[in-house]
């Protein structure tokens, strides 16, 4: 049985998909949907502890061996983004139930599940799979799943941000894909322990520095990079409150994972940073993400709006720590691909629980809302404490390893950028502070209590997750600086 | 009980008071109780350190890594148990002055107040005793975000105005400045830990160090040296016993105790002095000094002028640690005993006019002494132990500040130390003295007002007799600073 | 002469070039929603030409065993393909169901009207 984890892994949500699709009450897709999510970090925690202890993981799909079959490979890195989708999967679930209810109609609920099934499936595929055809069709697989997740949003702008979203994101897998086929007529293989191997012969040619370029432009679309981050404040913005807080938690996580097996494990390190300026690029768009998108979102109304801005801000800070490419610098970033995911997941969920209670996310809407949800509201602030940095949350230890690797380097400037950054975040989540806090109750802050435990436990652990993961950093950062290594030894 | 699991209980005590505090909100009374009894045997367990330490002990508790290499540990010496001392000590009379004083004004929302107190005293132990940088900088930042909503309490436009500037400055400034340094002196010198002697010796020199060391200086907000001192009168929007918290207790003694900690044990006094690398900073400290008692001359409303007053004599201790000699360090820190007794006397005073006759500017207060002869008298015992004169505590760390400044040479510093004094009667004796002496302004009639509440009364004269005391009795001080930087068994 | 040579042998990377960029071009300039659908859909083909025109190995026979030859067509790509072009299909699908929908909630998929229609907050 064990032997089969990794396909059971992406096979498990397909199936529950299907079932979903056949079902006619919501809740019991629910259902389906909960007991699918529940088993997959089982799985995954499996499959991570045995790496940790012994190495990759290597499962040829069907039998047929690589690089002619279809290979799944865990190693550190695959397997800590395996653990964290299923375990995001996993708390959202529970708090889906009512979520969902109240904001998607009762007919289309079981199709609700189906795609966030799908898009579980897809982007669990992309972390497991070692073929590089085969993430395209995974890829795939989540991006259309997310288009249909989000259109279900009850305002109609959603239909135009599923729409919007669609467009940039099949450019996006496209180029990914002329890459892919580019690579592919050059070494004749797909595999990437296998095209990394036979990458020497043909590195210097112009189709492998095409290649290059276009699997990091189209990666660079999936996962918001500035300036093709465009797609992602309306598509969070609309989007049910569980596809967002599940999106915005992991699929930009997938797809940075995706762009650094690339960069790092085939094409290598040395390769990549020499032939292309893509250090300087990196860290020229990380900075302009971080400080622009940081400046729009202080002037938002709606604060489902404001945070996805922030989430292009800190996505920023991730492909800072790619551009710096060092040790440090790389731990720091994938750090964050994981703390991030627990800061923004709560967040949203916590948003999730406003709009359930209120029914708007207007900043008007939440004024003096501290009064009535003191719970929800509390463990707002401290979720938002994580994103401006504070010591003691995730957010600073994703910063201390950025801000060493850019020493390191010998950028001291970078890190006045990056901690000033930081305090534009102050300005924002303070903004929300003010107004939750010390402004009267609004009209349709008069509705407001508590929530019901099935979504307040799951926003509450995450809001913990953050705190614990500040101070206990040693699964999170040990297994990052191991991806990390791995990524910088390459995989020649 | 040894001393480290004194340490450890030290650090426990005002957290569960947080907890029990929240837990006792509905019952008044016994909430109170709860804070009294809580600071009273925090009280209790720094003494017993204080003994320990004077004995020549330096308990150290590791607690965890956060990051690898860098753990959360402390470690408690001389100039970290001065700190916990005065701040543990004074809790105890600021929250028999906050009963007196919330009670009286009738202000909403006490119980958060309590609670946020007793968060702020927990991250004041946490920076006294912390043993390297980064546990001292976690507790700086968790200080700044539990006395925000101290400072916010009114929850007036105002006050929301004010608790903006005082967020934005001192979190701008750790941020920016602080934490860049401590990643710098962690790139180079391969370690934060608080050493006698310092770390950097031989790692960082010439203009370097000077550039560090300005980077620690002013990202030390809490110490509000110029032009990073303007959240301080920002935060007098806050009630009297915030207030007194913030100048007294808690906030800026944080800041200049982190700023002689990292001149002493980062930076090491004999380095500094060997590169005179901190000669800008007694300019800069001077200027300070100058500047915020010349500001403070031209405030009517008291607490401002209590306010810039207080940016001034901060700068004493940032000047003592600048002229990098042992008189130096010593006065500084004995300054930072003297100046939280005395201004929290200041304050309490201020408080006591305001809750008894709802007064806030200076100039109303002419004749009002007659009917609050108490008040204006322990006034006047803060006012004299700040300018520094007999027989009151002030007295002694001036005199050590103008020894340092005579044993580095810089008699411009002595000079100011004198025309600083100057400068304080100028805005300080007025107050008392016209208190007693002037006729009550037209139209506002003294009669019918009485003496501040009784809690606030005793509060008072425990200060203004502990400004007595200290000067009587310095020694446990004096002793306690003349071990900073030595090693043990000394 | 050679330069010319090179233009010609490499006809089938021109047109994939030339389907490329007028789909994004289609993609970018057209104001209507399923016009950009179509230029989508062009420039998804052309990756497909990337994929298989490498695959006909020049002198190569169809890939089906027979004694007598030994040089065949690569069949993967074209299988690569098959995917590819399903993927295709089922984004059109998608894309064109929510202009559906878009055209049901405005009434018009023109971009520029939609844009006017929610105070430009798209």
């Amino acid at each position: 049985m064990s032997g089969q984890f990794p396909a059971l892994q992406v096979v498990l949500p397909l199936l529950g998909a299907l079932i979903c699709a056949l079902m006619r009450r919501g809740s019991w897709a629910w259902a389906v949907a909960l007991v699918v999510c529940w088993a997959m970090p089982v799985i995954s925690w499996l499959m991570l502890s045995e790496v940790l202890a012994n190495g990759p993981i290597s499962y040829a799909m069907g039998g047929w061996a690589p690089p002619w079959g279809i290979e799944y490979r865990v190693d550190a890195a695959s397997g800590f983004l395996l653990l964290l989708v299923s375990l995001i999967g996993a708390v959202i679930l529970p708090y889906a139930r009512t979520s969902v209810a109240s904001e998607i109609d009762e007919k289309n609920i079981p199709w609700f599940y189906t795609m966030f099934l799908l898009c579980l499936c897809g982007l669990l595929g992309i972390s497991i799979t070692g073929d590089a055809f085969n993430a395209f069709v995974f890829l795939e697989v989540s991006s259309l799943s997310t288009y249909g997740m989000i259109a279900l949003g009850k305002d109609r702008r959603a239909l135009l941000a599923a729409y919007q979203y669609l467009i940039m994101g099949t450019i996006g897998a496209t180029f990914y894909v002329a890459g892919v086929g580019l690579l592919y007529s050059m070494t004749g293989s797909l595999n990437f322990v296998d095209v990394a191997s036979r990458l020497g012969e043909v590195e210097s040619t112009r189709p492998i520095l095409a290649a290059l370029a276009f699997i990091t432009v189209g990666m660079s679309l999936k996962l918001a990079l500035f300036p093709l981050h465009v797609w992602l404040p309306n598509a969070y913005a609309f989007a049910p409150s569980v596809a967002t807080a599940f999106l915005a938690a992991t699929a930009t996580k997938v797809a940075v994972y995706l762009m650094l097996r690339f960069m790092f494990s085939v094409f290598g390190v040395a390769f990549t940073f020499d032939s292309l300026a893509i250090s300087e690029v990196f860290i020229t768009l990380s900075l302009a993400a971080m400080f622009g998108a940081s400046l729009v979102a202080i002037f938002q109304e709606n604060v489902k709006r404001m945070l996805a801005y922030s989430s292009v801000a800190q996505i920023g800070y991730i492909t800072l720590g790619i551009g710096l490419a060092n040790q440090t610098g790389l731990t720091g970033g994938i750090v964050h691909l994981f703390n991030h995911a627990m800061m923004k997941g709560a967040l949203f969920l916590l948003l999730g629980i406003v709009i359930y209670r209120i029914g708007t996310v207007k900043i008007e809407g939440l004024a003096g809302l501290g009064k009535r949800m003191p719970i929800t509201m509390g463990a707002f602030v401290i979720a938002g404490l994580s994103i401006i940095g504070t010591p003691g949350t995730v957010g600073f230890v994703s910063k201390w390893y950025l801000a060493v690797g850019a020493f390191e380097r010998g950028w001291w400037w970078l890190v006045f950028l990056l901690v000033g950054s930081s305090l534009l975040s102050v300005v924002y989540i303070g903004r929300i502070v003010e107004v939750v806090w010390f402004r009267p109750l609004s009209k349709e802050g008069k509705a407001a209590t508590e929530p019901p435990m099935g979504m307040l436990v799951p926003a509450l652990l995450l809001v913990a997750a953050t705190v614990y993961f500040g101070i206990d950093t040693s699964l999170t950062v040990g297994v990052a600086s191991k991806a990390a290594e791995a990524f910088l030894a390459g995989l020649k | 009980m040894s001393a480290e699991q004194l340490v450890i209980l030290a650090l426990c005590l005002p957290t569960i008071g947080i907890v029990l505090i929240g837990l006792a909100g509905r019952w008044p009374d016994i909430r109170e109780a709860v804070t009294l009894v809580t600071a009273v045997v925090l009280f209790g367990v720094v003494l017993s350190l204080l003994s320990d330490v004077l004995g020549g002990a330096r308990p150290e508790v590791s607690l965890l890594e956060i990051v690898p290499q860098i753990e959360l540990k402390f470690a408690v010496e001389p100039l970290g148990m001065l700190f916990a001392t005065i701040a543990s000590g004074l809790w105890i009379v600021n929250s028999i002055y906050s009963i007196g004083y919330m009670r009286g004004n009738d202000e909403p929302r006490q119980t958060p107040f309590y609670m946020c107190f007793a968060a702020a005293i927990a991250s004041t132990l946490g920076i006294a005793f912390s043993a390297n940088l980064f546990t001292l900088f976690i507790f700086y930042e968790v200080l700044t975000l539990s006395t925000y909503p101290l400072v916010t309490h009114k929850g007036t436009e105002e006050a929301k105005r004010g608790g903006r500037v005082y967020l934005l400055l001192l979190l701008g400034t750790s941020m920016l400045l602080l934490l860049p340094a401590i990643m710098w002196t962690w790139v180079t010198a391969g370690t934060l830990t608080f050493t006698p002697g310092g770390i950097l010796a031989g790692k960082v020199d010439g203009l370097t160090l000077g550039l560090l060391l300005a980077l620690f200086v002013f990202g030390i907000g809490k110490a509000a040296l110029m032009p990073f001192h303007r959240w301080l009168p920002a935060a007098m929007v806050a009630p009297t016993p915030v207030s007194a918290l913030l100048h007294a207790v808690a906030v800026v003694k944080a800041g200049v105790f982190s700023v002689m900690k990292i001149v002493v044990y980062i930076f090491g006094i004999d380095h500094l002095a060997a590169t005179g690398q901190s000669q800008w900073l007694v300019y800069v400290a001077g200027a300070t000094v100058l500047i915020g008692s010349l500001v403070a001359l031209t405030k009517d409303n008291l607490k401002a002028r209590l306010a810039y007053s207080t940016v001034s004599q901060l700068a004493y201790v940032v000047l003592g640690a600048a002229l990098a000699n042992s008189m130096g360090m010593i006065g500084g820190s004995m300054h930072i005993a003297m100046h939280a007794v005395g201004k929290i006397t200041l304050f309490f005073c201020a408080g006591a006019i305001y809750t008894a006759a709802h007064k806030t500017e200076v100039s109303e207060l002419d004749g009002l002494g007659r009917v609050m002869p108490f008040t204006f008298f322990a006034f006047m015992v803060g006012a004299l132990s700040i300018i520094g004169l007999p027989p009151f505590g002030g007295a002694w760390s001036k005199w050590y500040l103008a020894l340092g400044a005579l044993d580095a040479n810089q008699l411009a510093i002595v000079v100011l130390l004198m025309v600083s004094s100057l400068l304080n009667i100028a805005y300080l004796l007025p107050i008392p003295f016209r208190g007693f002496f002037a006729k009550a302004p037209k139209g506002t009639p003294t009669e019918g007002i009485k003496e501040a509440p009784l809690p606030c009364l005793i509060a008072i004269g425990l200060t203004a007799l502990g400004c007595l005391l200290l000067f009587i009795f310095p020694d446990p001080v004096f002793d306690l600073v003349k071990l900073i930087d030595t090693p043990t068994g000394q | 002469m050679a330069v010319l040579e090179n233009i010609v042998n490499h006809y089938n990377h021109w047109i994939t070039i030339f389907l490329m960029v007028s789909g994004l071009y289609i993609v970018v300039a057209r104001g209507n929603m399923v016009k950009k659908l179509v230029g989508l859909s062009l420039f998804q083909t052309s990756v497909y030409l990337i994929y298989i025109t490498p695959g006909k190995i020049l002198g190569g026979t169809p890939p089906i065993l027979e004694t007598g030859f030994s040089v065949y067509s690569n069949p993967l790509p074209h299988v690569l393909i098959l995917t590819a072009i399903v993927v295709g299909v089922a984004t059109l699908a998608v894309g064109l169901a929510l202009v559906v929908r878009i055209n049901e909630a405005y009434g018009t998929i023109e971009e520029d009207e939609l844009f006017a229609e929610d105070d430009g907050q798209l």
